[in-house]
């Protein structure tokens, strides 16, 4: 112990406290404030960083979830809009079968009643034409008062050579 | 250009490296027995003075010295001054004129007043001796010692550390203006930084108090550290081994506890509460006791201790290679020396860091505790 006290130099005591108290203030200021200032300054520059990152990683998924709602019910709109039109396209072929099956059914029923009338009107001038034809033989045979039966019928006969149905 | 800087760096640094070794060096001293007192170092009693010598503070910073061919013992290295408070007031000269004497034989005449250097403490002389009287305990009978302001060998490598600490930290300060990540010695000093602060400052003081201390404990530590480390050079500095300097941290580390303790650190204290009142006196006693003496004397012997043991050590195993030359010959002696020296060193590296984490991490537990809100209880 008295060595101990013996080694202690109170001169070396008071030098050093007085550059120690320098050196702390002087390294404080010149050094460990700004030292330690820009640590925690980048510190929380990289927990900023790391939160933005996380933040846009979630936004992407969102977006991502976004694009597949989209695309789900884009394919669904194009789904709906072909069943559509498959069923506007059977509608349009069947609506058409049916209209032309109208027609057709018209246009022979009026083929069949104008047929129906030439026809009346054909057999009314047959009709005509025979009682003119039996008027007019008649005519004759009274005419010409034959006596005899062979006569007559050669008269009939010859009317009736001239007579050209047509 | 940024190499030819560089090697323009480190040849002026050569430069004065040599300069300085050379230029205030080599002086010799013709008159004394190179036997004596700063000579050869050979047996064990000379060996056991010399380390006590090496572990003392010195008033001149000496690197080695040995014996000319014309027995004169030559120095190198060069003087400090040496600043006394006499009983005639200040007093300013060199330690060169003590001749590297350290046994009071080399008288110093400056002002009228006579000093003499023994065992590395400078006495002034009673006015009308002439030469130093020595009584049966080697003690000094006509002079008497002197408050010695001197820039001694410690305050010495305490200015050179304090100045690197300066350049290098103030560098790695200026880099963080320009970039995120510091570059080159920067890039090993940030995590040392951050480590005192993430793991002494901030887990021992409490995330609320902790940036207030972290400014001196960083200093102390690194300032601890590194003169720790240049004891083991071969510079031979034994700043962190000098109870004054030792004396100087812990009394820092006092006072700043002291200063920024809470109220209810010092009711703690001196008034605990939840004990019965008649203890309350005898608790406060020892409290203030362990706060104000033992707190500050432990961490001061502790450095000092551990500090000059590590210096005592490495110096008797390297004198082995002189004390066993005897029974293990030349070639035996100086291996052991070398092998044994060479893992204590080692060890002494640890040891180096260890009392710097130690006495940075006790400085932050008591600042710690005394700031603490004490709202557990």
């Amino acid at each position: 112990m008295e060595t101990l006290l013996n080694d202690f130099s109170p001169g070396l005591f008071v030098v050093s406290t007085i550059l120690l108290l320098a050196l702390i203030a002087l390294m404080i200021k010149f050094a460990w404030k700004p030292i330690l200032n820009s640590l925690e300054e980048r510190e929380s520059g990289i927990n900023n960083a790391l939160e933005a990152a996380d933040n846009a990683r979630k936004e992407m998924q969102n977006l991502q979830s976004d694009n597949e709602q989209l695309v789900k019910e884009a394919r669904e709109e194009r789904d709906a809009m072909l069943k559509d039109a498959r069923e506007i396209k059977e509608k349009m072929i069947s609506e058409a079968k049916e209209e032309a099956k109208g027609v057709a059914t018209t246009l022979i029923e009026n083929a069949q009643a104008s047929i129906e009338q030439e026809k009346q009107a054909a057999l009314a001038e047959i009709k005509k034409s025979v009682a003119e034809l039996s008027i007019g033989i008649a005519e004759s045979v009274i005419k010409r008062e034959l006596a005899s039966k062979e006569d007559q019928l050669q008269l009939v006969e010859g009317i009736l050579k001239d007579v050209t149905l047509n | 250009m940024k190499i030819a800087q560089k090697s323009i760096k480190f040849l002026t640094i050569v430069a004065i490296a040599l300069f300085s070794i050379s230029g205030y060096a080599v002086d010799s001293d013709k008159n004394q027995d190179p036997q004596k007192d700063g000579g050869q170092v050979n047996t064990k009693t000379e060996v056991e003075e010399y380390i006590l010598h090496h572990i003392k503070d010195s008033h001149d910073f000496s690197l080695f010295s040995y014996t000319s061919d014309s027995r004169e013992r030559k120095h190198f290295g060069f003087p400090l001054p040496v600043i006394l408070w006499s009983s005639e007031g200040l007093v300013t000269f060199m330690s060169s004129e003590f001749h590297h004497n350290d046994d009071g034989h080399v008288i110093v005449e400056k002002d009228g007043l006579k000093f003499a250097k023994i065992h590395s403490k400078i006495y002034e002389l009673d006015s009308d001796a002439a030469t130093v009287a020595f009584d049966d305990t080697h003690h000094a009978t006509n002079a008497h010692k002197v408050l010695d302001f001197s820039i001694t060998k410690s305050a010495f490598g305490l200015i050179l550390i304090g100045a690197l600490m300066l350049l290098w930290f103030s560098k790695l300060a200026r880099q963080y203006k320009t970039k995120k990540v510091p570059t080159g010695f920067g890039r090993i000093l940030e995590p040392l930084v951050l480590y005192v602060r993430d793991e002494i400052a901030r887990p021992n003081i409490g995330e609320k108090h902790y940036r207030r201390f972290t400014g001196y404990l960083l200093t102390v530590f690194f300032f601890i550290w590194i003169l720790n480390l240049a004891g083991l050079t071969p510079l031979g500095f034994n700043v962190t081994g000098q109870l004054a300097v030792t004396a100087c941290l812990a009394i820092f580390t006092l006072v700043i506890y002291t200063v920024s303790g809470t109220k209810g650190y010092w009711m703690h204290m001196i008034w605990m509460p939840g004990v019965p009142f008649l203890i309350r006196p005898v608790l406060a006693i020892i409290e203030l006791a362990g706060a104000l003496v033992i707190k500050p004397f432990s961490l001061l012997v502790r450095l000092f201790a551990n500090i000059s043991a590590g210096h005592i050590v490495v110096m008797s195993l390297i004198a082995i290679m002189f004390t066993l030359q005897e029974s293990l010959g030349v070639v035996g002696a100086t291996g052991l020396s070398l092998l044994l020296s060479f893992f204590i060193t080692l060890i002494e590296v640890l040891v180096a860091f260890l009392q710097a984490y130690i006495f940075t991490m006790l400085s932050a537990l008591f600042i710690g505790m005394a700031v603490d809100d004490h709202k557990h209880h």
